[in-house]
């Protein structure tokens, strides 16, 4: 079927509403990539066998749908439209699940445990790591099927663009996204409004550029990911009314070939937007053409930087050039070309739906709207948080995150990627905008959020990040492609134990030198790990220069493994340990011979008793 | 092993794709996809029936990682070392699949049996540290856990025998 008219499309969703109109309770289960990672899969199976077993099909359904956020507690069950949520599931559990649920009941020992108060929390609303959230977007995935446009329909799906479309006036479209003061969601912050703005008014005969930029590297950060495989549509919605605002004749995803399940379902969705006649020549019979098409990377992260981007999707090497002539003025194929992120896009449909001055409400002044943010690492709860701007960091992680696991404190969270900074536990007060992060010494990036607790050695991860910006660099500039290499050497050294104060200078000065002479992002932001380690955390590296001490028990030529009084002798790390350096009788305390022990952490991660000791 | 490249497969290869946006490197994906790697031939047959010469083809083949100019293992296992894999212990696991399987990172094992391998960011940082062993992923893999999950594959080893090559791709 086509539309041929905005009348068509409404008498569509008008039909699907009607037709799809269900009394009846819905089995929401995740299942993006980390839910079929923890098992989502068995668990749909399951859920769909009990249905048809107890002849439940007239009263419960299965949607499945992409990532929800609380990726942690998956494979997880939410319930339609009680709003009870399921934590933590096993396919063994699914069958009383069901039978409670078409009785209308709660199965009390199946939701969410509060470890502080013990009690039970069965509706989502009330789990303390949804409750301070605003979920505008990723709370629409829970309503989706991303493989059926007419899930994304029924719901109000491209009702923006027909808003826009109906209007018949781009330049509103413009000064709506414009006003809705929307900023870059891949983290540079540049107003989105602005950057249209200046692509419309390029003057071009052979048609002009939107891309999305789905080449998500930061390695951490994964809400494009979540976006694209659990709502495509909303994608779709965005670059449409983004190309009709600003004249673009074409769209381009360009999305990272580590996420095979998202390319899959952007594909499906393109195929059904496009039978629909959503895409294409004469978008619903208003004379409007745009077509989108998916280019897949090729795993490098330099490519996330839009000359680089450009390069790939031309199908050369993702160097980064020289701008001027920015990609506005000259993109792909020398022409005129606007890159955004998922996460942008994904707002664009929100803010034409709501009104830019009803988006503005949410967040701080200059910094309006909600982020996601993907709260990962040394943290009880990791998963996706979408917070308004301005939330503090310290809502984040303790009251959203629910703090430390087990007993170790949380000392910094490192935003922002290879690009970003740590921000120390002293400094968690900090409201979350652009601005506020980058007086911080960090940057908001992409929105990766990396907890970091007394078990991590902040040496460590900046050795990390050089490490990974080393092997990234495309080895144009000089400076980078050499500074990244001697600051990762400095870094080794210093984890080693062979570090010199000498050297500690040279590494502050490498650092400077190398963001004040390369050409692209990747080299001017490649110090920001290691100066604000140094920053807040010099002692720590320090420790490792002058007492050849890793005080986070990381570092291995500096630590030993012991076993303390707590041994019981149940000789579990004996048999696990690879390097047979364990030994002891059956019931006695263990010893490691040091001579052999290869510090792999075995014995520690089966050790039941923490009689395993770093030090 | 080297691969017997079909020429007119990677003719027709270069059609589909070559008059689109990105055309070199989907087309380069592709005969990945079919071979397991990019053969020297399939290279040579690319860049003499399009615009690019062998360097530009050589130098695309080599700046982006997923691409390989050697023949993979039967079993493709893929560890992530994302900075939330990173701090979880992705390197202590690493270090225990070197170790078991006798190969470093990037390396095929001699009997053509595994291919490691290392990636940035799978993008399930919820859940890691991250292995993926012939496209299935597997959640909070710890270093004491490899041994368990390098068994688990055996049975799938025997069945990819027959079927040669799986992808991460295949999810």
């Amino acid at each position: 079927m086509r539309l041929h008219s905005p009348d068509d499309l409404k008498t569509l969703q008008a039909e699907l509403c009607n037709n799809g109109h269900w009394t009846g309770r819905t089995l929401i289960i995740p299942a993006g990539t980390c839910g079929r990672a923890s098992g989502a899969n068995d668990l749909i199976r399951k859920a769909r066998e009990e249905l048809l077993r107890g002849e439940f099909a007239h009263l419960i359904r299965v949607r499945v749908t992409g990532c929800h956020g609380f990726c942690e507690t998956e494979p997880s069950i939410l319930v339609e439209p009680d709003g009870l949520f399921y934590p933590r599931l096993k396919p063994a559990d699914v069958g009383r699940l069901v039978e409670a649920t078409a009785r209308g009941e709660i199965v009390e020992d199946l939701v969410w445990l509060d470890r502080e108060t013990g009690a039970r929390i069965p509706h989502q609303r009330d789990v303390p790591f949804f409750k301070k959230q605003r979920r505008t977007i990723l709370s629409r995935s829970e309503q989706v099927d991303p493989e059926d446009i007419d899930s994304y329909l029924r719901n109000g799906g491209y009702s923006a663009l027909l808003k826009a479309l109906e209007g018949g006036d781009p330049a509103w479209v413009l000064q709506e996204v414009k006003s809705s003061g929307l900023r870059g969601r891949g983290g540079a912050g540049f107003p989105t409004g602005v950057k249209w703005e200046m692509l419309a008014k390029q003057p071009s005969t052979q048609g002009k550029f939107l891309v999305c930029n789905a080449d998500e590297g930061d390695p951490g950060a994964y809400m494009d990911r979540s976006i694209l495989e659990g709502n495509p549509h909303s994608i779709l919605e965005g670059m449409l009314i983004g190309g009709y605002a600003t004249g673009a004749t074409d769209g381009i995803i360009y999305v990272r070939n580590e996420y095979p399940l998202a390319i899959k379902h952007l594909h499906i969705a393109l195929e059904q937007a496009r039978g629909l006649g959503l895409l294409g020549e004469n978008i619903l019979g208003t004379g409007y053409s745009f077509d989108i098409q998916v280019v897949q990377g090729a795993g490098a992260f330099v490519c996330g930087e839009e000359t680089a981007l450009i390069r790939s999707i031309e199908g050369q090497m993702g160097e980064p050039r020289q701008r001027p002539p920015f990609p506005i003025q000259s993109g792909i194929h020398g022409r005129p070309t606007s890159i955004n992120n998922v996460e942008t896009w994904a707002n664009i449909p929100i803010i034409i739906e709501q009104g830019a001055e009803v988006f503005a409400e949410t967040g701080t002044e200059h910094n309006s709207g909600t982020k996601i943010f993907s709260l990962v690492g040394k943290i009880r709860n990791t998963g996706l948080v979408e917070v308004p701007m301005g939330i503090t960091i310290r809502e984040i992680v303790h009251e959203i995150g629910g703090g430390p696991v087990g007993n170790a404190e949380i000392k910094a969270v490192q935003t922002g990627g290879p690009s970003g900074g740590c921000i120390p536990a002293s400094r968690f007060e900090l409201p979350i905008d652009y601005d506020g992060l980058a007086k911080a010494g960090s940057i908001m990036g992409s929105g990766g959020m990396i907890v970091m607790d007394g078990h991590t050695c902040v040496v460590d991860v900046a050795k990390y990040f050089m490490g990974f910006l080393k092997d990234e660099s495309c080895g144009k500039c000089f400076t980078c492609r050499k500074g990244t290499q001697r600051m990762h050497e400095i870094l080794d050294d210093i984890t080693q134990g062979r570090g010199t104060h000498d050297q500690l200078d040279l590494l502050e000065e490498l650092a400077l030198v190398v963001k004040d002479t390369t050409m692209c992002g990747l080299g001017q932001t490649a110090a920001n790990p290691v100066l604000s380690t140094l920053r807040y955390f010099r002692d720590e590296y320090l420790a490792h220069i002058d007492q050849q001490r890793c005080p986070a028990g990381v570092c291995k030529p500096l630590i030993t493994f012991s076993i303390n009084e707590n041994c019981s002798g149940c000789q579990a790390c004996a048999k696990a340990c690879p390097a047979d350096a364990i030994y002891g009788e059956r019931k006695q305390r263990h010893t490691i011979d040091t001579s052999k022990c290869i510090k792999c952490g075995t014995c520690r991660s089966v050790c039941k008793r923490d009689a395993v000791e770093v030090a | 092993m080297e691969a017997v490249v079909d020429e007119r497969e990677v003719v027709a290869i270069v059609d589909r794709h070559n008059a689109q946006c990105g055309g070199l490197i989907a087309t380069l994906e592709e005969v990945q996809t079919v071979y397991g790697y990019l053969p020297e031939r399939a290279l040579r047959v690319v860049a003499n029936i399009t615009d690019h010469s062998l360097v530009d083809v050589y130098g695309v083949a080599t700046f982006y990682r997923s691409f390989s100019l050697r023949p993979r293992g039967r079993n493709h296992v893929c560890a992530c070392l994302g900075t939330a894999c990173h701090v979880r212990g992705a390197p202590m696991v690493v270090e225990e699949l070197e170790r078991r399987l006798g190969i470093r990172a990037g390396e095929t094992s001699a009997d053509g049996e595994y291919t490691l391998e290392t990636v940035n960011c799978l993008g399930a940082c919820a859940l890691g540290p991250i292995v993926v062993v012939n496209g299935t992923y597997h959640s909070k893999v710890e270093a004491a856990s490899v041994k368990k999950l390098l068994k688990k594959t055996q049975p799938e080893a025997a069945r990819l025998a027959s079927e040669p090559k799986v992808a991460v791709s295949s999810l």
